[in-house]
């Protein structure tokens, strides 16, 4: 048994939604390097230098990426023999976000209803994803999301007849339809399997796996290449404004399902594919 | 071809304007995005008075991240414009000249652009440290409530845009993606 006390929480959630809204991960930049390389487009290549830039812009001066700063979108991994001391683990979550996103003038993005649409005013409450498992660990990852990418995302339930060529054609159709929406080069998440919240979660945490790692399952290897040299083969480019470099990457996860089912979502993310973990 | 604008940005300067020049915005341009637009239009619906004069303006679809003290903007980059497309139309018609976003908008908005002279840029979204550079000054002038979505007045010099839609209603983002596609 180990105790955790609230109070650490709260620091190291304040200190990791600043930290992803600054600081550009190096996989992400150095994927955004070679896609300077490759691009073959000039307007494109003008683009992406100036999103390198910003980022250089943004950890100098400690400024957001982007002013789209998310929803937070939290991760824990805790041991089940972690014990949880001086309040609600939820709560100190939450607190951490508000005090993140006020003391790093971070934008508040989230409203409170769906429908009334009024300003929490503190970027609360995030999206909380608990996983428990075994041992004492407490690992803490915040991915904030924007809606850009967020909104151009999609699910659908295949049939098992479809196969692995109507997952390729639903991922393809997505991006196709996203365009310059989600802020190209972006970064695709797919989640194959599973039920039908199952497999959203699986391509929301596929986006949290640096983009330089591939998928140890030979043949999800093999479809993440094949799918972003398709995804490169579209033409959106930079932007939006026509080139090679419409994706730096694609991340998949699999999972079980029914007999029945082939469910496959698709979370797109822009290129500042932002996300920061934390051990505590 | 590379364009320097002053704004107000007339109807005569829209059409030199084309699809694919970049250019380089320089004064006063305005913020505004969801919130902001469902009530201008509500209002000029009723017939209130706006409060900021439309014609020849140019509108930046934006919700920045706050200032730091000492600083005059967060991150500022372009929001989807297509949230806005349902309210364009309107705001085009009594004399909008410009709007700067990200991404695609649909027929009416194309179509009121080409009937009356109005241009769409995009700016390089998720680019918004960048582009907090060339923001000089900014002033809330209405709707302060709507927090980060209230509109402003912002001054710019040497905004970096791209001119995506003309008002001939051509469109950088189908020529761009239709010359660099591979079909498979």
């Amino acid at each position: 048994m180990r105790t955790v006390n609230v109070a650490s929480i709260i620091d190291t959630v304040e200190k990791l939604c600043i930290d992803a809204n600054y600081y550009l991960n190096s996989d992400i930049l150095n994927a955004l390097e070679n896609s300077f390389e490759k691009e073959e487009s000039d307007i494109g290549r003008d683009i992406i230098k100036q999103i390198i830039q910003n980022a250089n812009i943004a950890r100098s001066e400690k400024m957001a990426i982007c002013q789209d700063t998310g929803m937070a979108v939290v991760f824990v991994d805790i041991g089940q023999d972690v014990h949880i001391t001086g309040g609600s683990l939820t709560a100190a979550i939450n607190e951490g976000v508000r005090r993140g996103y006020s003391k790093g003038y971070l934008r508040k993005s989230v409203v409170k209803d769906p429908i009334d649409r009024v300003n929490t005013g503190d970027n609360t409450p995030a999206i909380i994803h608990y996983n428990i498992v075994e041992g004492c660990t407490l690992k803490i990852a915040i991915a904030p999301k924007g809606f850009g990418s967020e909104n151009m995302s999609g699910l659908k339930m295949l049939k098992p007849s479809d196969g692995i060529e109507g997952v390729k054609s639903f991922i393809l159709e997505t991006v196709d339809k996203a365009g310059p929406n989600p802020c190209p080069p972006i970064v695709v998440g797919v989640g194959i399997g599973g039920t039908m919240e199952k497999a959203a979660l699986l391509a929301k945490k596929a986006l949290l796996r640096p983009i330089d790692q591939r998928n140890e399952v030979e043949y999800v290897c093999s479809l993440e290449r094949e799918m972003l040299d398709k995804i490169n083969k579209l033409g959106i480019g930079p932007a939006g404004f026509g080139g090679r470099m419409t994706a730096l990457a694609v991340n998949i996860e699999v999972y079980p399902t029914h007999i029945a089912g082939l469910p496959v979502a698709v979370n797109i993310n822009c290129h500042a594919t932002r996300h920061a973990e934390a051990e505590l | 071809m590379k364009h320097i604008i002053q704004t107000p940005l007339t109807k005569d300067t829209v059409k030199n304007l084309k699809a694919g020049d970049t250019v380089s915005i320089n004064g006063v341009i305005y913020a505004a995005r969801d919130a902001a637009h469902k009530r201008l239009i509500s209002w000029l619906h009723m017939g209130k008075t706006l409060p900021f004069e439309i014609e020849d303006q140019i509108i930046y679809y934006v919700g920045p991240c706050p200032a730091r003290p000492g600083e005059v903007i967060g991150s500022a980059g372009p929001t989807t414009s297509s949230r806005m497309d349902a309210y364009a139309p309107d705001l085009i018609e009594i004399g909008l000249t410009g709007m700067i976003g990200k991404g695609l908008r649909n027929n009416d908005v194309i179509s009121a652009m080409m009937k009356h002279g109005a241009v769409y840029f995009g700016a390089i979204g998720g680019a918004g440290a960048l582009i907090a550079k060339t923001i000089i000054s900014e002033e809330v002038v209405a709707f302060p409530e709507f927090g980060t979505e209230a509109v402003r007045k912002l001054t710019v010099k040497d905004f970096p845009a791209t001119v995506i839609i003309d008002s001939y209603g051509n469109n950088l983002y189908d020529t761009g993606k239709l010359k660099y596609r591979i079909d498979q």
